[in-house]
């Protein structure tokens, strides 16, 4: 090897940090820089547009950093859009409406997915396998389409109203598609297995002898459920829940299809405003506020799950 | 234990299952109905597969599909790529400046709404084509960018999961016994982890092919995926063709969910017995 190569192969292993490997260097790089480039940027100029105003032109917005006439970077921050978010009702509501629907949809999802989870965990080996499997394949079929089975089923001539229909429940069908049901019915429909997992795991590692010596020493089953499953569960509870609630503020196709037009969710504002409106600042300024709800979520999930791994 | 709650823990399960499997099953079933209302059986023409044959003749859809499928594929081999080096220098590397940022930017595009990583991509592809010029308007290229970024956040979670069980020892044995890095990393760590590997490309696979709204905010009036098809249709209503096309889909990856769970259990022994005699002194 000659000397100039010599000098270069040297020059290169120490970018990787003195004696280090440069392959090392280059595993980290990579990722990092695909990472940096389309995800940590974009975000800089979501925000950065949040505080730029709207103009008629592609892109419709008016820089935010640009240069006078005197050669002096001027920056012009516009604090209109979020005031306009906030002074508006019709945002505050979408907001409030997003995290009560969240927030309902992750409470009966956790009623449901609790039991099932619960006979998943104390199923007989081979059921056990076959049970967890049936709960993992719907993660793998189209959401959109496990969406769209339900515009079938709750249409005003769909099975659901044919068989209220002929039980004579009802005397004409009932209008369940585009109301608030059908959105709850779809989000805990298509949320339910995010739940239901870790809650299984938390219940699988539960220590069953504490159960036994609950029952020896005349413990009620339900009594014993209450002061000993559930509370010993509680990190699977956590974590099920934020799976459910976090993506179900930002829901975007469920409220589409199965809400009706009066369904105000933050997802389908963001989106009204972006594709419907053009209005590209004030469709940012909703993404930095939801973004801004969702962060404190997440970083407790980020938590409950740093713990399970510890567990 | 038996008694009065495992019944209602039967009773939960049969109900469980059944709200998650009824409406796939229904809509299986009116695939094969003749009559264009979907819901309404029509017993004189039914079960017909008018709707399949309807399907492989519909140009639109058939064009979209294979958008889908080209895109998925490279979304998938180029995500299970940045994947893997990114779960190498997470589970290996514990030290590294910018390590903290590093482990958010990875995890974030999981939890994140769709709507706002639509966007923010959006927004950046826009700012690109108006600094350099790249990527030139926006279409497959932009939305396989979009899709490796957020799919390549799962593939981590699972390589790096399966990167935490192997076994240490077997690499610093190649390693003391002169292998470089990279082949210890070919020969032995690379075959130890394929099963996460594999797992990992049809799981960024499909998340690719099912996604409509990080989709539609990068993809050009060229470019319309399957789910920005499907979504367009059923908006309007339910459709018959689209019950048969997802009757297809969920068959298929049925069929792929038995045969790879089938197979990387099988792996897993395999490799078990494999690790098991390089430990155990040859008899």
């Amino acid at each position: 090897m000659n000397a100039a190569a010599e000098r270069l192969y040297r020059g290169v292993r120490r970018l990787g940090g003195g004696r280090r490997p440069v392959g090392r260097w280059v595993v980290i790089a990579l990722p990092y820089l695909w990472l940096a480039v389309f995800f940590l940027v974009p975000f800089l100029i979501v925000l950065k547009i949040a505080f730029a105003n709207i103009q008629l032109s592609m892109p419709p917005v008016e820089p935010v950093l640009t240069w006078t006439a005197d050669k002096v970077l001027q920056l012009r921050f516009h604090f209109s859009n979020f005031a306009f978010v906030f002074g508006d009702e019709l945002y505050i509501a979408a907001f409030l409406n997003s995290l009560k629907v969240a927030g309902v949809s992750t409470i009966l999802a956790l009623l449901i997915g609790y039991p099932m989870a619960y006979g998943i965990a104390r199923a007989p080996g081979a059921w056990r396998n076959i049970l967890f499997l049936l709960v993992v394949l719907p993660f793998f079929t189209s959401f959109l389409l496990r969406v769209y089975a339900w515009l079938g089923l709750l249409g005003r001539n769909g099975p659901i109203n044919d068989v209220l229909l002929a039980l004579g429940l009802v005397h004409e069908p009932l209008q369940m598609l585009q109301t608030d049901f059908a959105v709850y019915l779809g989000m805990v429909y298509s949320y339910l297995p995010f739940m239901i997992l870790p809650l299984y795991s938390a219940i699988e590692k539960l220590d069953l002898t504490l159960l036994e010596a609950a029952a020896d020493l005349g413990c009620r089953p339900t009594k014993a459920f209450f002061t000993i499953t559930l509370p010993l569960t509680k990190e699977g509870i956590f974590a099920g829940c934020l799976l459910v609630f976090i993506p179900a503020v930002g829901e975007y196709v469920i409220p589409a299809l199965l809400g009706g037009p009066d369904t105000l969710m933050i997802g389908r504002v963001v989106w009204d405003e972006f594709f419907g409106n053009r209005d590209w600042p004030v469709a940012s300024a909703l993404a930095i506020v939801l973004l801004a709800i969702l962060s404190g979520f997440v970083l407790l999930l980020q938590r409950v799950q740093a713990r399970e791994g510890e567990a | 234990m038996p008694g009065r709650r495992s019944l209602f823990v039967l009773m939960a399960l049969a109900f469980g299952f059944a709200f998650l499997y009824l409406p796939i099953l229904a809509m299986i079933i009116y695939s094969f109905n003749a009559s264009r209302l979907v819901t309404v059986w029509d017993s004189a023409n039914s079960p017909t597969l008018a709707w399949y044959v309807e399907l492989f003749h519909n140009a639109p859809i058939m064009e979209s599909a294979r958008l889908s499928f080209r895109i998925a594929s490279v979304n998938a081999t180029g995500a299970v790529i940045l994947g893997t080096l990114a779960a190498f220098a997470l589970e290996r590397y514990r030290r590294f400046r910018g390590r903290a940022l590093f482990g958010l930017l990875t995890t974030a595009p999981m939890v994140l709404p769709e709507v706002i990583t639509g966007l923010s991509l959006l927004l950046l592809f826009v700012a690109l084509d108006q600094a350099v010029g790249w990527p030139g308007g926006r279409g497959a290229t932009t939305i396989t960018i979009a899709h490796i970024t957020f799919s390549m956040a799962y593939v981590i979670v699972v390589i790096q999961a399966r990167l935490a069980t192997v076994d240490r020892s077997l690499e610093e044995a190649a390693m003391d016994l002169g292998a470089r890095p990279w082949k210890v990393f070919f020969v032995i760590t690379l075959p130890l982890i394929m099963p996460a590997i594999a797992s990992g490309w049809v799981l960024a696979f499909i998340l690719s092919w099912d996604d409509l709204v990080i989709t539609s905010f990068v993809s050009g009036p060229s470019s319309t995926t399957l789910p920005q098809l499907v979504f367009s249709k059923v908006r309007l209503g339910v459709s018959p063709d689209i019950n048969a096309l997802a009757t297809i889909l969920v068959l298929i990856v049925t069929v792929c969910v038995l045969v790879a769970g089938s197979y990387m259990i099988r792996m897993e022994r395999r490799r078990a017995r494999d690790a098991q005699a390089a430990f155990d002194p040859a008899p």
